[in-house]
């Protein structure tokens, strides 16, 4: 049952990160994305990880792609792209496809190679990581707490240059 | 259980068609959607192997790569608006200003 959902889940990423990268029209390539992060929140459900899930739900799906919306639609017709037939040419088209065929059967021969069994102990709940958090790794938490401040004054710098110029 | 190993690889085809996404792709938006994808893949892999070795770190990896992908995508949403102010369009291929 659990791994019947797990190649449902698995099948529907798949499907639908090939929307993200396919997809003619940026804004159904995000929603794609939106479907992809679903389909990940229920692995890291089946692998013992509702915490990461809830997260991953909330502020991938939630936040950060409804900031990508936000932005594609305000581009509206500038951020269309080109058909992929006319995007690059012939010859980088199917190097990169060869790229990522090399690349895929490289990882497919090391991961197939690698005996492990997924152990159901572990499960990763809010109050087992905030243990984690507050304890071990106070440091390197309050450390990202600087960064998103850093991220929040570069992007307000960015755009308190564009209202100076 | 589910085998790790069917985990592993899903990440890896993921991260593969992010890959993709970035070398195919020529609007900077999609670019950074496809990023997204290879961070989720990464994330993938963590929870994986937080889940084989019975160790909850990799899920805390995991967390802290989500803050990092937030922070990116603030500032890398800021810069594709700054570019299509100035040249009207987000083609990667028409940015050319930096050419001696």
């Amino acid at each position: 049952m659990v791994l019947l959902l797990f190649y449902a889940f698995a099948a529907l990423a798949v499907v639908s990160a090939m929307g993200v990268i396919f997809a003619s029209k940026p804004a159904r390539a995000l929603l794609s994305l939106v479907v992809t992060m679903f389909a990940l929140s229920g692995i890291y459900l089946l692998f013992g990880a509702p915490f990461i899930a809830m997260v991953n739900l909330i502020v991938y799906a939630g936040a950060v792609l409804v900031l990508f919306l936000f932005v594609i639609m305000l581009q509206g017709i500038g951020a269309g792209d080109w058909p992929l037939s006319q995007r690059f040419n012939l010859l980088y088209r199917v190097l990169t496809f060869f790229t990522g065929a090399a690349f895929l059967t490289a990882l497919g021969i090391l991961f197939a190679a690698t005996r492990l069994s997924a152990a159901s102990g572990v499960e990763g709940t809010a109050a087992a990581l905030g243990r984690l958090i507050f304890g071990h790794y106070h440091l390197p938490f309050e450390l990202t707490a600087l960064l998103l401040i850093l991220g929040i004054l570069a992007a307000v710098a960015l755009a308190a240059k564009e209202e100076a110029s | 259980m589910i085998p790790a190993a069917h985990g592993l690889i899903l990440a890896g085809l993921l991260f593969t068609l992010g890959l993709l996404g970035v070398l195919i792709r020529r609007n900077i938006l999609m670019i950074l959607l496809a990023i997204e994808l290879m961070l989720n893949a990464a994330n993938l892999v963590l929870v994986v192997g937080s889940s084989v070795t019975g160790n909850l770190t990799g899920q805390l990896m995991a967390f802290f790569v989500m803050v990092i992908a937030a922070a990116e995508v603030t500032i890398g949403l800021a810069i594709a608006v700054l570019l299509f102010r100035k040249q009207g369009s987000l083609d990667t291929s028409e940015m050319t200003w930096m050419k001696g």
